[in-house]
């Protein structure tokens, strides 16, 4: 009775279940949306899955490789112009980058304003100091980390996934690597549901705040039954993909054919990262 | 003369700052974001885990061959829900497991490896957590590292145990536990080797900005407290979950397991081997970092001043030395002497804290299972 009252006149109660409810939904959610917006007709839409992968990966580079903070901002506007073109809201791809990095990358970055020694550039009281390098160094982390997971998100956002688990392909990742990356991506979705009605089912029941322990046995239980449901599921698949005459070696149906806006699209990302690696040397 | 525009006093605040850094760094676990690591980092990365995802593709290939496809996708699966659990922690911070000791429980540790790697690389490319180019660090962090270690650890506290024996699940909380911390080191010694070897010519650092003396332990004493206790916490329960309700699970995918068979002898020895090899390669993390650091410091004499970066340095290494006193004495004098010297401060204080865990934890269900029975 007393774990009643408390839930009731404590303001809402966020535990494990309601929490990892929360993040199952978002993730849900936001795969669902990447396929929304892969399946728009926009520049990157049209293009070949393998050119966006190896492009992504020089694009990467030359941010990772850059010395100059102007080339990395260079690069960054750059991809929101691809974002523009390629019909993604601009709004929710500058939010969903810039409204996370502050709170990770951002606090990390803070303390090295004030530590990275150098010339002093301005006295704060306290005997604080902010110096030169060490607002150059926490601008790189919070660009080059910014432009990175743009560059990151903008892939999924414009690609299907199934595009680019084919086109991992061309980076030589064994066949059987690129079957299990897709069987587990599909498998994600049904263990995220499962996970999301065990613990909907569980909530549901649960009228005052659970113990510590109780929430212990609750976590040991769900992750044992899921994991359980795993093996469960895995033999099951294997003798499914047996029974359809799967011989130990995945055949991927390779559909792919460069148009000549993926060569214009493959060269210009060539000379931009050659361009930005040099300038930003 | 320059020297008086340069940074002087640290001021004592920031030691809290950075617990709050730290305990933020670690409710979001390890996966490192592209930007932290300079690139060449990244590559070397990548090559060190190079053999261990071959020897899980040839483990693949040998056992039980085309079965393994469909247990790997589920395992990397669940690995990636188990991600996704957010278990509060004392305190109102909450934190998440990576799964990666117990892949390595039930799977053994080479297929961990590639159960892990593949539940990193689906987050890293479609759900944009963790780096792209950084797949590799993170891999070798969270998908090597860590079932490594935290299976040889859990092999040899479970050592002959039978399959519902109470070791099995103390192993299981020491493993996750000291398996994390272990990794986090490893990230820690990650991005401490950054500011050393990648920086302007004013020597701004152009990737992580801290050196090791403050990201290794901004990594691992958090991790230590929090990630690390959940890991263990995590893999614990669902060991004991499986001894009581699906026993099958625990002893049918690894092979290591049950204790009469002939080649678990060996088995536990080629692991004891390779936790020594884990404790022995500690200190050489840090060694190497250690020469880098002086050839950066020769870089620095041409430019700036021989008393300026080392300066800083021990002013940063002094920083940390509050929590363990004895850190100072060493490190003082000899950059590279201190951290060999905390190296080896952390592995025993590892030893010790999974040793008292060990004691406690049997005694404890020890006495939970006798009240139980006399019941």
């Amino acid at each position: 009775m007393k774990g009643f009252n408390q839930s009731s006149t404590s303001k809402q109660y966020a535990g494990f279940v309601e929490r990892t409810l929360v993040n199952i939904n978002h993730t849900l959610e936001q795969s669902l949306f990447a396929e929304d917006i892969a399946r728009k007709k926009g520049l990157l839409q049209a293009l070949d899955a393998r050119l966006k992968v190896i492009s992504l990966i020089l694009l990467l580079l030359a941010v990772g490789l850059s010395h100059s903070l102007l080339v990395i901002v260079a690069l960054y506007l750059g991809v929101l112009i691809l974002a523009a073109f390629s019909k993604v809201p601009l709004g929710f791809f500058i939010k969903r980058v810039w409204v996370f990095i502050p709170f990770f990358t951002g606090i990390i970055a803070l303390p090295a304003i004030f530590i990275t020694p150098g010339p002093i550039w301005i006295r704060l009281p306290l005997g604080l100091v902010i110096t030169h390098p060490g607002v150059n160094t926490a601008l790189f982390l919070l660009l080059r980390v910014g432009t990175s997971v743009s560059l990151g998100v903008l892939l999924i956002l414009t690609t299907p996934w199934n595009s680019i688990l084919k086109a991992l392909g061309v980076l030589h990742i064994p066949d059987v690597v690129v079957l299990i990356l897709g069987m587990t991506y599909r498998y994600i979705h049904l263990l995220l549901n499962l996970t999301n009605d065990i613990l909907l089912s569980r909530k549901s029941r649960i009228f005052r705040r659970p113990t510590g322990a109780e929430e212990r046995r609750l976590l040991g239980a769900t992750s044992g039954v899921l994991l359980g449901k795993s093996l469960q599921i895995s033999s099951e698949v294997y003798l499914s993909m047996e029974s359809r005459g799967f011989r130990n070696y995945p055949r991927t149906m390779d559909t792919f054919q460069m148009t000549r806006l993926d060569w214009v699209f493959g060269a210009a990302v060539l000379l931009i990262t050659t361009i930005a690696i040099w300038l930003g040397r | 003369m320059s020297i008086n525009l340069l940074v002087r006093k640290i001021p004592r605040w920031i030691i809290f700052y950075y617990g709050l850094i730290g305990l933020w760094l670690s409710t979001t676990a390890m996966h490192i974001p592209d930007g932290y690591l300079s690139p060449v980092t990244c590559a070397v990365m990548l090559v060190l885990v190079l053999p261990f995802w071959m020897r899980g593709v040839q483990k693949l290939r040998q056992k039980m061959t085309a079965k393994n496809v469909p247990l790997v996708a589920l395992f990397a699966a669940f690995c990636f829900v188990i991600m996704m659990f957010n278990v509060p922690i004392p305190g109102g911070t909450t934190a998440h497991a990576v799964g990666g000791a117990l892949a390595a429980i039930i799977l053994g540790p080479e297929i961990a490896t590639m159960a892990v790697s593949i539940a990193l690389v689906i987050q890293a490319i479609f759900f944009g957590d963790g780096g792209i180019l950084s797949i590799g660090a993170n891999c070798f962090n969270m998908a090597v590292i860590l079932p490594y270690a935290s299976f040889a650890i859990y092999q040899w506290i479970s050592a002959k145990a039978p399959l519902d024996s109470s070791k099995r699940v103390v192993g299981a909380a020491v493993g996750g536990w000291a398996g994390l911390t272990i990794a986090a080191f490893f990230a820690g010694v990650e991005f401490g080797i950054q500011p050393a070897l990648w920086h302007t010519a004013n020597g701004t650092p152009l990737y992580a900005p801290y050196p090791l003396s403050v990201a290794v332990p901004a990594m691992v004493i958090p991790h230590a407290l929090v990630a690390s206790v959940v890991e263990g916490l995590i893999t614990a329960l669902v060991v004991a979950y499986l001894q009581r309700a699906n026993r099958p699970a625990l002893e049918t995918f690894s092979n290591a397991q049950v204790a009469p068979e002939e080649g678990g002898v060996a088995k536990s020895r080629v692991f004891w081997v390779g936790l020594a090899v884990l404790i022995i390669a500690t200190p050489l993390g840090l060694l190497a970092p250690g020469t880098a650091w002086g050839e950066w410091g020769t870089n620095e004499l041409n430019g700036l001043g021989f008393s300026f970066i080392p300066q800083g340095m021990q002013r940063l290494a002094g920083l940390w030395s509050a929590p363990l006193p004895d850190y100072n004495l060493p490190a003082l004098k000899n950059a590279t002497a201190g951290y060999i010297f905390s190296a080896a401060v952390g592995v025993v204080i590892i030893g010790v804290v999974a040793w008292l865990v060990t004691v406690l934890v049997t005694s404890g269900i020890r006495s939970s299972r006798e009240s139980a029975q006399s019941q």
